[in-house]
């Protein structure tokens, strides 16, 4: 019989559930996401650090979990949220049960909520700091234990987590994207040689980098322009990442010296926000978030509509865009600026997730002309 | 990019009657489609041959047909019309077939109309299998492997290829209207020879099988810009092998990863562009291996079908509604949903927070002989969805809501029988409409998990959770009422056990455990389903109820009126009552009520968003209408619109409080209560047949000899003539009673004198209590004996006699008022020898109110559901009859060639699923497009068969006469054909089956007989003469079972084709 546990938060609200996964005690910012699909790609994505995930859909679980799902080595996630952890698991591809692979990870979570009235909450006030406690912690300290730990809790504003959850030495990527019948692919021709900023980047988007050709060395966070510059790469890749932008001055910096020398550039959500703070523009904490993976997003050159993943709590503000960063993509939900673009160099970003792992395969013709854009350099 | 400007006017075409697999979602469907249309200023013209849908209201067009939709009647109104485009896409088959005809037919060109939505040649390429398996493998995607077969040497050729067993499908037959599995050559040969007689285009496809495989659809929106969302995704809950439409479906697809979910979202994608779906939606369905995850693709449909219906309701997005507006030149961006109040855009891929769980609900009661094991053809008539936060809770309330007598896992089978374990295994692997019962039975009997998985293919994530339900049971077995304590009571609630099966369970009445549960404070909220699992703020009013923390109902108080509605449709209950309740709460609405629907039907326009100001989608339990009830107290709730099964509940209801309004539960038990409506009539002075209640064996032959036979004999409080026959004798009374007192458990049985060759009469009244304004009298033309719904009528009588139709009126209006009826009323007459006599009385709203409000231009229902709420009908000026001056003909459509084996003969037992209406000046033409409309067509050369009982033998040469006349010659079985000779006809005689051959059936497959009049009567006459109308059938041809009905086909026939199309705008006007 598994035992209790609560998830409290710093408005005083308190939910209490059944403990799954680790026992203990874990504070972060709660969210929710809304994809149906793929909580194994959200919890091992980099940019849920610190982060104690929501998922909105009521089975979470349902497929177990293997290796191939994996979108870093690691799961980030300071804690995970949901009404229903199945009896069992069934998929063809299911190696290890969500509980086990929580477990096996030290990842604390509850289950049986009523994850609605949480998503409702966290909706209208905004992400909210919280604590998640079971097992002995809960009974040692109880309730007022997790509402004192909610409290405490410093959140996110302001901090750079980017640093904090970038690899510590750079590395080689290998491996293209997932295929049905063969898994992941090894080989790659090579034609391009990339760099990959790691602010939190999720293994998808170096896939479908390897998948066009390209040979892609990830590098830390902090990595100095000069240093990447003497890589001599074709192109540069700003990944996604946790938190807010504006405290990632190294990157801020970084990123422009690389537009000053002109060299392809293509950012994906935390990195299309640093990307547009080079140039000048402004980002903004948003009421409402973005966090699912059915979002509408328009491109503005041929008016299409994109089915996206988005999960930002932070956006570009578009009426400070200087006059060489154009609006590309907008979002069709709340108009918010999705996609933006250097007039004058080929530099751009988008907010959402074109690398989708979870979410629709949409947007990943912004890999073809990042891709492109290098060709065209060359 | 708004709408196009080049169209002005378009035509829409409807499904026409329902029948199995084309039901009331293409009403819901094609009414959002008029709706859509008409609110952006197009002139809407409509086709559609079906009187009992919302969509041939008359504000619903612009120019509404209700007649037959085939390419010649259609060619008729676009030559009066002239639309510039079609939308073939809301209809289902039908339309889509009609769409093609008019192509091939050069109609399209001669009048330069265009097709929206989807044209000829992406209809084509995704209904001619050939042409899709070529397309498919273009995009590089795989389909089963399959041969094509236009006749029997090469289908063995195919089944060279696929071996068994296999899948045979005909090419254009909807619901897969003659297709099977077959595991020998036995089957192979019978399944094939069915199939190329069926097909229109005797075309066969014969497919590997994929059973045990899991099955998926996929609900695709696609705008003219190529923009595409996935609106749902569903998992089949049953594997491959059952037809999708008769397996139960869970959304959204609950065991793929993302990974493997984006790989059909991605094939669907391009599944629409290669057919080339420009607009609209349409609805891809996959097949997948369990052990490697291999795709194929199965099928396609370009256009909304009954999986969009339950799509949008399952997500709240309302697909028809946004492809018609699609069709017309908008794109996904310029749109918004409009059931979130416009918080959502129209592009936005719904995300639920709940799981959806839909069952199909069949009727193989109705058809005893019929095949009742579910394979790859559609047999079932209607279904349930039912909403809850996890598969455990939707399921059960699914069970409930399905009202087949289960209020969750009910034990269906006596597991102390000594072969109970060969009739699990046989239920589990041939699956019949009971499987899911006999899995939680296997459970019950302590098989594992991996045998039930073995035999019946069912993923271990769902059976798992029907294990745990019956662990729950058997924990719950061994406790007391007074052992629940709040935690275990919550725990069950949430996983949806109903107090009534907790009751059965405990061994208490189910009240108690109500009791109980409302003491521990185990209520349930209200969530709402806002395609955006709470992401954003929206304003939608489309709930469900669980058991969770939070509450969103959060009630107006307002004064409210709520309308129960019908549930599941079933033969006997369908789309009439649905109607109904549509129009009585748009009625109270309009009068500045805040309207409030529950009802758990997917199908029906009833739970569209904007019909009611709330909508409540629940199982029509008693313990989900009353916490509703509890929950928004509303001022009235009306019962008497949705058939059977509010009205079951109404007693229960009033007993809690529940404020019903209308007539009085008292006044309804009047009617129904056999005693008391005996003495109802013997008060007023009016004839009925001699009768009597009867409540065992003995009692009924007692009093069967006092009333003298035949006899029609039913149980009491049934709809559709459930269990109701003509006997005509002892022996065959005695064999009812022993079968009736089965179905009726302690109800007792009505015994009638049944009046053989009377003329029926249907009338509906509406009644304010205090004045009585008749809607319509119609006249059957098939003589009592038939059930009511089967027969066809006449509106006005067509040869009813002025001074007996004024009787009839005085009659019923004495009735209502001596019952004091506050509403509608439907009374069933019988005319014979100059005698009227009441057959049956209900208080209620009928099968025909749509079909009469049609022809009178005004809605009962609406009037009725004023009068409930205190409105007089002086105060709503209807206070007369409106008697039109054309006639209209009502004519039921059957299942039959769906259960081959079934004898298509009619009787007191209603076995129609639909119905069309036909119009004309006279009664001729009306009946003439009615069987038009049907479906039915005649060959007017060759031999008519003519083979009739004894009561009939007098008014044969009649009807022998005029198919002379008509240009037939005659052939009759030797009896009949002596009746003839002696009117001095021509006749040829020919043998029975029992007789030698060369017999009629011999001629019948020789296809020697064009047209045929059959009736018999008594058990063994009807078994012996099956075989003809059986063969008939499977031959197409023609086959009336009553006199009166070969009378009308003579008119009919004599008619001929040269009819007019009129709207029914102009019939109304014509009114005033």
């Amino acid at each position: 019989m598994a035992g209790s546990a609560v998830l409290a938060l710093e408005d005083g609200s308190l939910f209490t559930g059944v403990a799954i996964g680790a026992q203990g005690s874990s504070s972060g910012e709660v969210v929710f996401n809304t994809s149906m699909s793929g909580y194994q790609e959200i919890l091992t994505d980099p940019s849920y650090a610190k982060q104690i995930v929501t998922l909105t859909y009521p089975h979470i679980g349902n497929t177990g979990t293997n290796e191939e799902d994996n979108e870093s080595k690691q799961v980030w996630a300071s804690g995970l949220v949901i009404r229903d952890l199945p009896l069992l698991a069934s998929n063809w591809r299911n190696e290890q049960s969500l509980d086990e692979f929580l477990q096996a990870r030290n990842v604390i979570a509850i289950a049986e909520i009523d994850t609605r009235r949480l998503t409702r909450l966290l909706r209208d006030k905004g992400a909210l700091n919280g604590c998640l406690l079971s097992g002995a912690a809960l009974e040692a300290g109880g309730e007022a234990e997790a509402l004192r730990l909610a409290k405490e809790f410093p959140g996110l504003k302001g901090m750079d987590l980017a640093r904090e959850v970038s690899v510590k030495d750079s590395y080689t990527w290998q491996g293209g994207v997932w295929d049905l019948e063969s898994g992941y692919k090894v080989e790659s021709d090579n034609r391009f040689k990339v760099v990959a900023y790691d602010f939190g980047v999720k293994n998808n988007i170096l896939r479908m980098l390897v998948d066009r050709d390209c040979e892609v060395t990830v590098v830390p966070a902090e990595t100095p322009a000069a240093e990447v510059l003497a890589m001599k790469p074709h192109g540069i890749f700003l990944s996604n990442g946790p938190g807010d932008p504006e405290p990632c001055d190294y990157a801020i910096e970084a990123i422009a010296e690389f537009l000053k020398q002109g060299i392809p550039l293509f950012g994906i959500c935390l990195g299309c926000q640093l990307m547009a703070l080079a140039c000048g523009a402004k980002t903004v904490k948003m009421s409402l978030g973005h966090h699912g993976a059915n979002h509408p997003v328009q491109n503005l050159k041929d008016g299409t509509v994109l089915i996206t993943s988005q999960n930002h709590g932070f956006a570009v503000d578009e009426t400070t865009l200087p006059e060489n960063l154009a609006a590309t993509h907008k979002s069709l939900f709340d108009g918010s600026l999705q996609g933006i673009e250097r007039t004058d160099i080929p530099a751009f970003g988008f907010q959402g997730h074109p690398e989708a792992s979870p979410g629709p395969h949409d947007v990943a013709p912004l890999f073809d002309h990042f891709i492109d854009l290098m060709a065209n350099q060359s | 990019m708004p709408r196009r400007n080049d169209i002005k006017s378009v035509l829409i075409i409807g499904a026409g009657p329902i029948v199995i697999g084309q039901a009331c979602e293409f009403d819901y469907s094609g009414a959002q489609a008029c709706q859509a249309l008409k609110e952006e200023g197009l002139r809407v013209i409509l086709v559609n041959s079906n009187p009992a849908t919302i969509m041939t209201d008359p504000v619903m067009a612009d120019a509404t047909y209700i007649e037959p939709i085939n390419w010649r009647m259609v060619e008729k109104i676009i030559a009066k019309e002239k639309p510039d485009a079609i939308l073939p896409t809301m209809g289902g088959q039908t339309a889509l077939n009609c769409a093609l005809d008019l192509n091939r037919h050069g109609v399209l060109e001669k009048y330069n109309v265009e097709l929206i939505g989807a044209n000829c040649e992406a209809i084509d390429k995704a209904e001619d299998r050939e042409l899709f398996d070529q397309a498919m493998q273009k995009i590089g995607l795989e389909t089963p492997q399959h041969g094509i077969a236009h006749n029997m040497e090469q289908a063995y050729e195919a089944l060279e290829k696929v071996g068994f067993p296999c899948i045979i499908r005909p090419s254009f037959t909807m619901g897969g209207t003659g297709g099977g599995i077959a595991y020998n050559k036995e089957e192979f040969d019978e399944v094939c020879q069915r199939g190329l007689a069926l097909s229109p285009t005797s075309e066969l496809l014969i497919d590997e099988s994929l059973i045990g495989w899991k099955e998926y659809e996929l609900e695709v929106v696609r705008d003219k810009n190529d923009n595409c969302i996935i609106v749902c995704a569903i998992e089949n809950f049953d594997a491959m092998g059952v037809h999708t439409g008769d397996s139960i479906t869970v959304a959204p697809a609950q065991t793929l990863t993302d990974k493997e979910y984006q790989i059909l979202r991605n094939a669907s994608l391009a599944v629409l562009r290669e057919i080339g779906v420009e607009t609209g939606g349409s609805n891809v369905q996959f097949g997948i291996s369990p052990e490697n995850g291999r795709l194929v693709i199965i099928e396609m449909n370009p256009r909304v079908s009954r999986s969009s219906a339950l799509a949008s309701k399952a997500t709240g997005f309302p697909i028809a509604r946004v492809a018609a507006k699609l069709a017309i030149g908008f794109t996904l961006d310029e749109l918004r949903n409009e059931i979130t109040g416009g918080a959502t855009p129209a592009s936005f891929e719904p995300s639920i927070d709940y799981v959806v769980t839909k069952i199909p609900r069949f009727t193989f009661e109705k058809f005893p002989e019929a095949n009742d094991r579910l394979t790859t053809q559609m047999k079932s008539v209607g279904e349930v969805m039912a909403i809850g936060r996890t598969f455990q809770e939707s399921l059960n309330k699914a069970l409930r809501g399905l009202e087949v007598g289960m209020c969750g896992f009910d034990p269906v089978l006596n597991l102390k029988l000594s072969d109970a374990k060969a009739i699990l295994t046989r239920e589990l692997t041939e699956p019949g409409a009971e499987r899911i019962w006999y899995v939680a039975d296997a459970f019950r009997a302590g098989w594992p998990l991996d045998t039930v998985h073995d035999l019946t293919g069912i993923d271990n994530w769902f059976l798992v959770q029907i294990e745990d339900l019956i662990k729950d049971e058997k924990m719950l077995a061994e406790k007391t009422l007074q052992d629940i304590d709040k935690d275990m009571m919550r725990k069950l609630k949430r996983k949806g056990f109903s107090d009534k099966r907790m009751s059965q369970i405990l061994e208490v009445p189910e009240l108690s455990v109500q009791h109980k549960r409302h003491e521990l404070g185990v209520r349930p909220v209200y969530k709402r389903v806002d395609t955006c699992a709470a992401e954003f703020v929206s304003s939608t009013a489309y709930m469900y109820s669980t058991y969770e923390e939070e509450c969103e109902a959060a009630p107006s108080d307002r004064d409210k009126i709520m309308v129960l509605g019908g549930g599941p449709n079933r033969i006997g209950q369908g789309i009439e009552f649905d109607y109904c309740c549509v129009h009585a709460a748009l009625a109270m609405r309009e009068d500045g009520y805040e309207t409030i629907m529950v009802n758990c039907n997917p199908e029906t326009v009833s739970t569209d968003y904007n019909i009611s100001d709330r909508l409540y989608f629940e199982p029509l339990t008693f313990e989900d209408v009353i916490e509703v009830v509890q929950l928004e107290k509303p001022k009235g709730v009306i019962v008497q619109f949705g058939g059977q099964t509010p009205l079951n509940l109404v007693k229960r209801l009033e007993e809690a409080g529940v404020p019903v309004i209308g007539t009085s539960p008292d006044a309804i038990d009047r009617a129904e209560d056999r005693e008391r409506f005996q003495q109802l009539i013997e008060k007023l002075g009016l004839k009925q047949p001699p009768n009597s209640t009867v409540r065992s064996v003995e009692e009924s032959i007692e009093a069967a000899q006092k009333i003298t036979y035949p006899l029609v004999v039913r149980p009491s409080y049934v709809l559709g003539g459930r269990a109701m026959e003509i006997v005509y004798n002892e022996e065959e009374l005695d064999r009812y009673m022993h079968d009736a007192v089965k179905v009726s458990n302690e109800s007792p049985v009505l015994l009638d004198y049944f009046l053989s060759a009377a003329i029926e009469i249907d009338v509906d009244l509406v009644c304010d209590g205090e004045q009585v304004v008749v809607g319509a009298i119609m006249q059957h033309i098939e003589q009592a004996g038939i059930h009511s719904g089967d027969s066809a009528c006449s509106l006005p009588p067509y040869n009813l006699p002025m001074d007996v139709q004024d009787e009839i009126r005085k009659q019923v209006s004495a009735l209502a008022l001596e019952l004091g009826v506050i509403g509608l009323m439907n009374t069933q007459l019988a005319y014979q020898d100059g005698k009227i006599y009441i057959i049956e009385v209900n208080p209620r709203a009928s099968r025909t109110v749509p079909f009469v409000s049609k022809c009178i231009g005004r809605s009962l229902a609406k009037v009725a559901a004023r009068c409930m709420v205190g409105t007089t009908l002086k105060e709503q000026g209807f206070t007369k009859e409106i008697i039109p001056k054309t006639f209209a003909v009502k004519e039921a459509i059957f299942p039959f060639n769906k259960f081959p084996g079934v004898d298509p003969i009619l009787g007191p037992e209603m076995k129609s699923t639909g119905e069309v209406m036909g119009v004309g000046v006279t009664f001729a033409e009306a009946y003439a497009k009615a069987q038009m409309g049907a479906g039915e067509t005649f060959e007017i050369k060759g031999n008519a068969f003519l083979s009739v009982r004894d009561a009939d033998k007098p008014h044969i040469a009649e009807v022998a006469e005029k198919l002379l006349g008509l240009g037939y010659s005659i052939v009759a079985t030797h009896g009949t054909a002596a009746v003839i000779e002696e009117a001095g006809l021509e006749v040829m005689g020919v043998n029975k089956v029992a007789e030698g051959r060369p017999h009629i059936v011999d001629m019948l497959k020789n296809d020697e007989i064009q047209l045929i009049v059959n009736t018999t009567e008594g058990k063994q006459a009807i078994s012996d003469s099956s075989i003809i109308r059986r063969t008939a059938l499977l031959h197409d041809v023609f086959c009336t079972t009553t006199v009166a009905g070969a009378l009308a086909v003579c008119e009919a026939l004599a008619f001929g084709g040269n009819m007019s199309v009129y709207t029914i705008q102009d019939l109304h006007a014509a009114l005033n």
